[in-house]
């Protein structure tokens, strides 16, 4: 280590750490408690798709023909790609390469916009379809009400997943806001480590999403 | 000592979750029955597993007590989602 480094270390370092992979370990696992919390959250909203899914199987088949195929799979493989990216840039700080951080955390920032714009777009198309739950909503089909209830569930997952999106758009721009002001090095990166488990958190919820909303009743259409 | 892994490791992984993506989506189209649930899930199940593993660094932990948090974490997902679905189907049995 040489000494401007060490001397940046000892100042990143906070006092009741005994040293810097103590105190990078304790962040992490910090972490880790609070996605804890976010599992149990997501959690809550997975075992309503479950048991109702169980209960209603034709209702979910009819609903799930209605998603938008396409613009899940793509938007599955740009939150990927941002998964990827913005794992580079967690590599490029612990590497010291602060350049190449914010550009990676900018291109994080890209994908999950784009994400978030498909997004509005396909919630756009069931609005205008009267999918949305309520007053208006219609569907020509068997178990209209049960359909309702799908499309209930599924604007509230992917709505609470896109309200994540949103919070990790505000993140991952602090992020590269604070490196472009020099705040990160080799040493000392634990923010953008966390945010990175955040958005791979995001990432995680979506592989989970995507299957249950749109793949499920879509070989009947195919 | 941070373990730092390597570019390679990252574009290897995304080149996988990606290919299984393509697989899943593609394989929507067959009727599989009561299994393409199954198979959809496990697919999705391999995915977040890479996710977790590799991009969220679990597999190169530093400290156990971290691995504790996170397994704790996901068993009582487990009882969530085990237990609730328990009671519901042998509802009927009775």
């Amino acid at each position: 280590m040489s000494d401007s480094s060490q001397a940046l270390a000892t100042h990143e370092l906070r006092h009741h750490f005994e040293d810097m992979e103590q105190q990078r370990d304790a962040s992490s696992m910090g972490m880790w408690v609070f996605l804890i919390t976010e599992i149990m959250f997501f959690g809550g909203m997975f075992m309503a798709y479950l048991l109702y899914r169980y209960e209603y199987f034709v209702a979910w088949q009819e609903g799930s023909q209605h998603m938008n195929f396409w613009i899940g799979t793509i938007n599955t493989a740009v939150l990927i790609c941002s998964s990827l990216t913005m794992v580079l840039a967690v590599l490029a700080i612990q590497q010291g390469r602060r350049r190449l951080t914010s550009v990676m955390l900018a291109a994080t920032v890209c994908f999950a916009i784009a994400f978030m714009v498909l997004k509005g777009m396909e919630y756009h198309e069931h609005w205008l379809a009267h999918e949305f739950p309520g007053s208006a909503f219609h569907f020509a089909g068997i178990d209209t009400r049960h359909v309702e209830m799908f499309f209930v569930l599924y604007f509230v997952m992917t709505g609470f997943h896109a309200l994540h999106v949103l919070i990790g758009i505000g993140l991952v721009s602090s992020m590269l806001y604070m490196n472009e002001r020099g705040h990160f090095s080799a040493d000392y990166h634990n923010p953008i480590e966390n945010v990175g488990l955040y958005w791979h958190f995001v990432d995680l919820v979506w592989i989970y999403l995507y299957p249950l909303l749109y793949l499920i009743g879509h070989h009947h259409v195919g | 000592m941070e373990k730092i892994i390597s570019a390679k490791v990252y574009f290897t992984v995304w080149a996988a979750l990606m290919c299984l993506t393509v697989t899943t989506a593609a394989v929507s189209y067959v009727d599989l029955g009561q299994f393409s649930i199954v198979v959809a899930l496990l697919i999705a199940s391999i995915k977040g597993s890479l996710v977790v593993l590799f991009f969220m660094h679990v597999k190169y932990l530093n400290v156990k007590t971290t691995l504790l948090v996170i397994l704790a974490g996901f068993f009582w997902l487990a009882i969530l989602l085990l237990m609730t679905m328990t009671d519901y189907i042998t509802r009927a049995w009775s």
